[in-house]
Formats: C-alpha cells, structure tokens, sequence
C-alpha cells in the first residue's frame, strides 16, 4: 500500500518568491518596457495587465558553453532516405552551425513575452513618480465592495444564522414528523401523579404502566426527532456588491502648438495617466475627452491627441470654450462629476488669459468637481522660477483664480517626480469622502 | 488487496480516479512487477498535484523543496508562457530519486493515465534509482530531502542576515559553475592525521636508513637547476592543494581566500544539488527507457489478464505512442534523438535478440542471442550501465537499420557537412561509437580544471580549458562565467585554451581583460 498524499490543497504560488526577485532583478529594464508602453498606449491601458518581453541584461546565466562554430563534431541522426557516406550535405545559411540536428524554430528561453499583473505594472509605473505609500495603497485597491443580504443558504459560518428561518423550518419539521409536544407529555405526567396518589389497585396499576410505557415512547420519539436538526438551519447569504459609484468625465486640455516637444507631451500624458487611474478608483464609470488646441480648439481622439502636432498660435479660451460646449451637450453637471485637467507651455496673450479667467470664474469652476493646471517648464526654468509667482501669463492669470477657488490646483512640471504634488488635495479630501458614503 | 489480484475483473472502470482505484492499481501493477520483470523498489509515496504546482515543480529542478533564485522565476514564466500557448503541455507525472520514492500525478490525468504513469514511474523509474550504480554510488535517496530541507531554510537565513542580493551574488556566482561542480570519480578516502604522521614518520625513517653521503659529492649540473627548482615548486603547490582539480566549486569552496563561512556553505549547497543530479544526466535513455519498458510490458501483461478494459488500453497506448513519437531528422518536429524512443527500442531489441535471434545477431551478441534470459540481461543493463555504455554494449545492427541513423560529420569551416556512415555493414560499428561518445557527457562537456595557483605569491588562479576536436569556448558567455569565478576567487583568474593532442596553447584570457 503505496502512501497517498492530496497536494492539491497546499497553498499556491510556491514560486510567488521566485518570481518577485526575478522581477526586482529586471527591474530597470522592465520599468523602461512599461514607460515605453505608456508613451505609446492608450491612457485607460495602464490599468491592467501588460505583456513584456524577457529583459535581457541582468538575467543571463552564463555558463562554459561549446561554440557552435569551432571545431569539429558528429551529429547521429535517425531518418536516412538517400544519403551515402561520403554525400555532402550544404549547411544552412545563417542562424547555427548545427542546422540539421537543431532546427531553430522553438522559441529560445530568454526570447518570449511574459505578463506583468496589474499591480506589478503600477509599481513600476510609480516609481519615479514619489508618491507616497497610502497613495499607491489607494489607487492600487480594487473597487470597493460591500456585503448585501441575497437569501439564504444552508451554509455559512454561525454568526450569520438567521435563527426566524431556522426555528421556521424546526417547526415544519416537527409538524411533519408529528414529534410529541412538551404539553402532551406533561398531561400524561399529570395524570400518572394523580393515579399514583390514589389508592392502588389492579385497574389503576395497570393504567399506571400503560402510560409509563407511553411517556417511555414519546421520550423516545422526542429524543428521535431532534428540536433543531442540522437540516433546519438557515443562515443569511451576503453577496458582495460594488458601492454604488457615480459616473465620472474626466477633459484632458493641451497645447499641441510647435513648442510642446516629445517630452513635455510624455510629462503630459503620465499625469494625465495618474488623474485616469485616480478617477477610476472612485466613479465607476469614467469617459475622457481630449481636447487640444493651438489658436483654435478642436476635439479629438487619443492617438491624435498625444501624436499630431499642428502649427499656430495659442489661445488658451478656445479649449475652455470647447469644453463648456461639450460639457453642455453632453456631460450635464447634474449626472456626472467633472474633472479637467490642463496641461500648457504657459504661453498664452495677455488679453486672451483675461478671457479664460473670466470664463473659469464665470462658468466653468461652477461646474467642475476639480480642475488642474500643470505648466510643463524647462529643467533649467525650474530653478528660476521655483516658487515665485512670477511667470507666464497664463500662470500669473491662473494665480487669481487659485486664491478664488479650493478646486484648482496648479503646478509646475519639470520633472517626472512634480506631478504628485498637483493631486495632494485631491487626495487628501478622499478618506473624507470615503467616510461619508 | 490479495484479492483484486487474484480475482479476474477489471481493475477499473470509467475514467474518474478515487484513492481507492488508485490503490489498487499499484497493487496489482506492482504484484505484477515483480512477478513479471523482478523489479526491486523504494517504498512508493503519491502526490496528487495540479497543473499549477507542476509548473512550479518545473521550475524548481523538479524538486520538491528549493530555496529562492530569481533564475527559477525566470524559468517558471518560461514554462508558464509555453504551457498557456499550448506549445507544451505538461508531464503526467513527476517521481523524485529519494526514498520513500516520491511520485507527483496530476490531478487532471484519467484513471487509465494514472495507472500507466503508476507503472512507469513508480515501478519503472523507482527501480531504476534504487538499482542503476551510478545512483547508488553518488545520490542518498534517503537523505536528499532532509538536506533540500535544510538547504531551504540556510538559504533563507542567510538572506535575512546578510540582505538579498549578497545571497544572490553568490547563487549566481555558484550557479555559472554548477556543471563543472561535480565529482566525475571517488577520491581515495582522505588519511586521518594519525595516519599521515605515521607516513611522514615511515618515509623519514626509510631515508635515513637509505642515506648514502655519496650522492651529495654529484656535481650540481648549472643550466637545469634553475627550471628544476621552479618545477619543484610547482609540484610542491600542486600537490599540496591537490592540482589538477576539475571539480571548481568544491576548488573554490575550500580554498579562496575572499569567502565568508556562510558563502562557503552555499556553495557546497549548489554543489551537492549538482551532484545528486548528475547520475540523471548521464542516465536519460536508460532511465526513460527502462520506465518506459516497464510501463509497457506491464500494462499489456495486466491487459492479457483481463484486468483494464479495452477503453482504457486504447488511452494508453494513444499516450504510449506520443511519448515515443519520433520524427525523422528532416521532419519539422525534430528535436533531437527522443530518449523514451531509443530506451524502449533497445531494450525490446535485446528482449527479441534472447528469444528470436537471426544470425547476425548471434555474431554480434554471443552472450544473450537465444538465450531467452532477457529479464536476467535487462535487469543487470539497468544495474550496471550509464547511457554511454548501455549504447556501445547493446546497440545492434538491426536497431540502426530500422531507425535508419547514419552520421554527419561537421567541420565548422567547411561549407558542407559529410555523411559519413549510414546504416551499412561498415557503418554499424561507427555508428554505435559515435551515439555513444555524443551520450557521454564527460566528453561533450566542456573539460575546465584548475592547474596552478600561487597562494603565496599574487594568487593568480590559472584554469586551463583542455580543446577536445577544436572545439573552442563561446567567448561571451566563456567571459561572463570568468567574471563570476572571479568574485569567488577574489584575484586574478586566467582561462588558458590548450590543444588537448599537441598540448599547445591555443589562446589564454584573464579576467582582468573581460
């Protein structure tokens, strides 16, 4: 008798710990694989899985090897159909000595594709972004869910048994299997002491016995039928249930004009990516609408957004205008939460920056849940503007309605690690908001 | 249990498998064994295991217990990636060289499946391991999972003490080496102390009684005393550090300089898991093929008795035959020579040539043709042979013509290759030397020894690299390797290239220039 042993229950994930130091070994080339990812793909797409290729540095594992192409060696293969010694066979062409006897159409093991999870593909989107860890923690969690009642069940654990259905079902039960009542029980135990403390004779001790026999059957009979039997027993069935969440529209505003280079369009895009998976995690459904502009504004799609440039001016109130048109037709105030979020060089004339301050006092800030404004600056410039209020017109505009308004939020940008402190209100407010619904 | 065997009836029935079907079947099937073929096993212990604990499995060298490498990361999403495309699927079973004789069968696997993997691993690979001479002289089945165990846990210890990526330093390091960390031969037993005064005591005594003041009035001869005192110190450090030494880590385990106790304790970790692996290497076709054999001997037996439905038998053999599937070498599907094929057709071919032998037979195998003692010569191959040998003693002529093999001779400058025998009456004995030689993994390895080092002096570590055919090293990973020998070692590390006929120099690189 051999010895069984069922591992199928042991925990999973034995090479969960393997994997996370291979990950942490690939982790520069990897973080550059995802980077590289989001600044081709879609901004809805860094929230899920990501296939990668095998990185190639840092993961060899070198040992001596023979090279294919020294020396001489024999190859012993099954199969012969024609040759004859002596026969001269061409060697492939490129890709191996050894042609005939390796034939190079697997797939070799540091050339394949391997899917990164979502969280570690936030990981390392994080990374260089310096968010703090109840951040990461906030957006990392999946939607919330809370337990509603959906039934009943015949199993569950015992502090959700519902006792009314339970003792219902005992009842039927002994209804139906007619167990004795305790009031029945007790008549024949009334008349048997009566019976007793009268005067024995043959008749009376014969009608003691028969209902001594009796009581002996319904004690039995009850013993039988249990008062509540594991059959009965009903608990309350809790289905997990997504909390209710509103719908969300988030604008993303940008300035496509010639001096928007490739990286102040990718110092972009990661903050719109970061707005993205913030406003996924609290609304249920999210839209995004981009809207670019130069000196005149005009709706368009992802791939256009971040890739097209077109030459012109800039005027900021365009793409304020369009999207309070849009806002109008499309997303009504009343049934969606709207976010905005600009991004800009800061060029803009000074009489066109009057116009988009009159526009976000007078309509736009009204309608908006949250509003932010990152101004892409050079490295260089960081250090000379730092924390002055000097600036380009469009900052020194927007500092007006800053003061006026607790929903806007303003930044500039310089490197990747800047972006965060643009959402830290929007963040700070959340755990409120969380306790409240 | 006496009576299932006993009784005529099926073993089974339907394809679903319960503890109790599956007891049984191992009952009969290794009441049957022994009967049938005489095998001789470890205890048997089953696991059932899922798809995804296979694919860990793999990735850990197929041991039950491995402490953490990031490489097995790597290799369980290699494994992952070509089971979720289809390109592979998994193995139906897993059987551990340790005793009690651990076999892992999966979950998804029918009834039949799990009667035929039963037999072949647990009865065929288990009688392999506890038999075959190469096992018995360098793995200890009964230890090897308490060591793994503690393997695990040291391992893990010392990354809480010493951080992550020392650990791994070192891993990788070891790692690099694992192939040329293995012992190909026993060693005389190392003398105790006592024993080596009583030598040294025994020689100073013999030389004295031997002294003959003459000897000293020899004119010193000027030119070659110079070179002679530099060989003499030469030989002096050879043999004091036991030089020539091919097996590196156990070299660089006892002796560098640069390594911490802990460091050394892993090394000697990777180098016993190298060890208890090698028999394996050097046994594929024997190994695969005497389960294979017993599988298939055994199940048709239990089919002739009446004991598996002819359902079940047609599963099995459908499984039978992919596993010995093989392509010929222009076919797309090739991959080399299929180790279940060649196993299981060598051994039927020895069981023909004792039963039915032609002529030819009986010229080439005088010792077994017609003597029908074939269960008596199979269980001693399986006992006494390694791939090499059982393939130079027992390949015949008839087995080379039906696999129609023949040889190409590849020179790596030449433009062609050369066939250079086919499967004709001069061919046969080229051949069966040349499979042989391509099983012998002694020879097909590169052959890497430590030659010189200088502890007193600079420390240099020489290492030559003994060029069999002209086959050189690939220099990229030959670097990468120099570097992490390097880190072990903690000094200068040289590689020289030396002819092995001519013993001239070929090329010589230092880990300073990679």
């Amino acid at each position: 008798m051999p010895i069984f042993i069922d591992r199928r229950l042991n925990p999973k994930d034995k090479s969960l710990g393997n994997r996370q130091r291979f990950l942490r070994r690939a982790r520069e080339e990897l973080k550059r694989s995802i980077r590289d990812r989001i600044r081709t793909g879609r901004i809805a797409d860094v929230d899920g899985e990501h296939a990668v290729p095998m990185p190639d540095r840092g993961t060899g594992e070198p040992t001596f090897n023979n090279a294919r192409n020294s020396g001489s060696r024999q190859h012993i293969l099954p199969g012969n159909r024609h040759f004859s010694p002596g026969d001269l066979i061409p060697k492939p062409g490129q890709g191996g000595g050894a042609g005939a006897s390796s034939p190079g159409n697997t797939v070799s093991e540091d050339d394949f594709r391997f899917v990164l999870s979502r969280e570690e593909v936030l990981d390392l989107f994080f990374e260089d972004l310096e968010l703090p860890d109840m951040v990461k923690l906030n957006l990392k969690e999946i939607l919330a869910f809370k337990p509603r009642r959906a039934g009943f069940a015949a199993t569950g654990s015992p502090t959700n048994i519902n006792v009314g259905r339970t003792m219902r079902n005992s009842h039927g039960r002994r209804i139906a299997l007619r167990r004795p009542k305790q009031a029945a029980v007790d008549a024949i135990m009334q008349d048997l002491a009566s019976l007793e403390t009268a005067r024995p004779n043959a008749q009376t001790r014969e009608r003691v016995a028969a209902l001594k026999e009796e009581i002996e059957r319904l004690e039995r009979r009850r013993r039988r039928i249990a008062f509540v039997d594991p059959v009965d027993i009903r608990f309350n069935r809790f289905d997990p249930c997504p909390v209710p969440n509103a719908k969300a529209v988030m604008f993303c505003l940008m300035d496509v004009s010639g001096s928007m280079g490739e990286r102040e369009k990718d110092l972009a895009k990661r903050f719109f990516v970061l707005l993205h998976l913030f406003l996924k995690r609290r609304y249920e459904r999210t839209e995004i609408v981009f809207i670019r502009h130069t000196h005149e504004a005009q709706e368009v799609d992802e791939e256009t957004f971040f890739n097209c440039t077109q030459s012109g001016g800039t005027v900021v109130s365009t793409a304020l205008e369009e999207m309070h048109r849009i806002i109008r037709q499309r997303y009504p105030a009343s049934e969606w939460n709207i976010y905005a979020a600009q991004a800009s060089d800061g060029d803009n004339s000074l009489s066109d920056s009057e116009r988009c301050i009159a526009l976000l006092n007078g309509k736009l800030m009204r309608l908006c849940q949250y509003f932010a404004y990152v101004e892409i600056i050079d490295e260089r410039e960081s250090h000379i503007f730092g924390a002055t209020e000097n600036g380009t017109s469009l900052w020194r505009a927007y500092s007006a309605i800053e003061s006026n308004w607790p929903n806007f939020q303003m930044s500039r940008i310089a490197t990747a690690a800047d972006i965060y402190p643009v959402f830290r209100r929007l963040f700070a407010k959340q755990p409120a908001l969380r306790k409240n619904a | 249990m006496a009576r299932t065997a006993s009784k005529p009836g099926l073993l089974f029935s339907g394809s679903d498998w319960d503890f109790q079907k599956l007891s049984q079947a191992y009952e009969a099937i290794a009441a049957l064994g022994i009967e049938e073929l005489k095998l001789d096993t470890y205890p048997v212990q089953m696991e059932i295991i899922s798809s995804q604990q296979m694919l860990d499995a793999y990735s850990s060298v197929g041991m039950p217990l491995m402490y953490r490498h990031w490489s097995f990361g790597k290799h369980f999403l290699y494994q992952d990636f070509l089971y979720r495309k289809g390109g592979r699927g998994l193995a139906y079973e897993l059987v551990i060289n340790s005793n009690p004789c651990i076999v892992y069968l999966m979950e998804e696997n029918t009834m039949a499946l799990q009667a035929l993997v039963t037999a072949h691993a647990a009865l065929g690979h288990n009688h392999f391991f506890k038999n075959n001479h190469l096992f018995r002289q360098w793995t200890d089945a009964g230890g090897i999972l308490s060591y793994m165990e503690f393997a695990k846990s040291y391992i893990a210890r010392c990354e809480e003490r010493h951080g992550l990526s020392a650990v791994e330093g070192i891993l990788d390091c070891a790692h690099a080496l694992m192939e040329q960390g293995v012992f190909r031969y026993h060693r005389p037993p190392k003398l105790s102390s006592e024993r080596q005064r009583e030598g040294l005591r025994e020689r100073l005594e013999y030389e004295e009684r031997s002294y003959n003041d003459l000897w000293r009035t020899l004119p010193p001869s000027q030119d070659t005393s110079k070179t002679e005192n530099k060989d003499e110190g030469l030989a002096e450090r050879k043999k004091s550090l036991n030089l020539p030494e091919e097996n590196l880590l156990y070299f660089l385990e006892k002796n560098s300089l640069v390594l911490e106790p802990w460091q050394r304790e892993i090394i000697r970790i990777v180098r016993v898991v190298a060890q208890y692996f090698y028999p394996q290497r050097q046994t594929q076709v024997m190994n695969e093929g005497c389960a294979t054999f017993v599988h298939y001997t055994l199940m048709n037996a239990l089919f002739d008795r009446g004991q598996i439905s002819e359902g079940a038998m047609l599963e099995v053999l459908r499984n039978h035959s992919n596993v010995i599937f093989q392509p010929a070498f222009d076919d797309p599907r090739f991959s080399g020579i299929n180790p279940y094929a060649l196993g299981l057709d060598m051994m039927q071919d020895i069981q023909r040539i004792s039963t039915e032998p032609t002529a030819e037979d009986r010229d080439w195998f005088p010792d077994i043709a017609g003597r029908g003692d074939w269960r008596d010569v199979l269980l001693d191959a399986w006992a006494n042979h390694r791939d090499e040998s059982f393939v130079r003693q027992h390949l015949s002529p008839a087995l080379i013509r039906k696999w129609r093999m023949f040889v190409l001779a590849d020179q790596a400058e030449d433009a062609h290759y050369e066939v250079a025998s086919i499967h004709n009456e001069r061919g046969y004995q080229k051949i069966r030397a040349a499979l042989a030689h391509s099983y012998d993994v002694g020879a097909s390895l590169p052959d890497i020894q430590v030659v010189d080092v200088d502890l007193l002096g600079n420390r240099h570590l020489r290492l030559q690299h003994k060029v069999k055919e002209g086959v050189l090293l690939d220099s990229g990973s030959r670097d990468a390797t120099l570097r992490h020998i390097r880190s072990l070692w903690g000094y200068e590390v040289s590689l020289a290239a030396v002819d092995a006929e001519t013993g001239t120099t070929l090329n010589e690189r230092s880990s300073n220039d990679c």
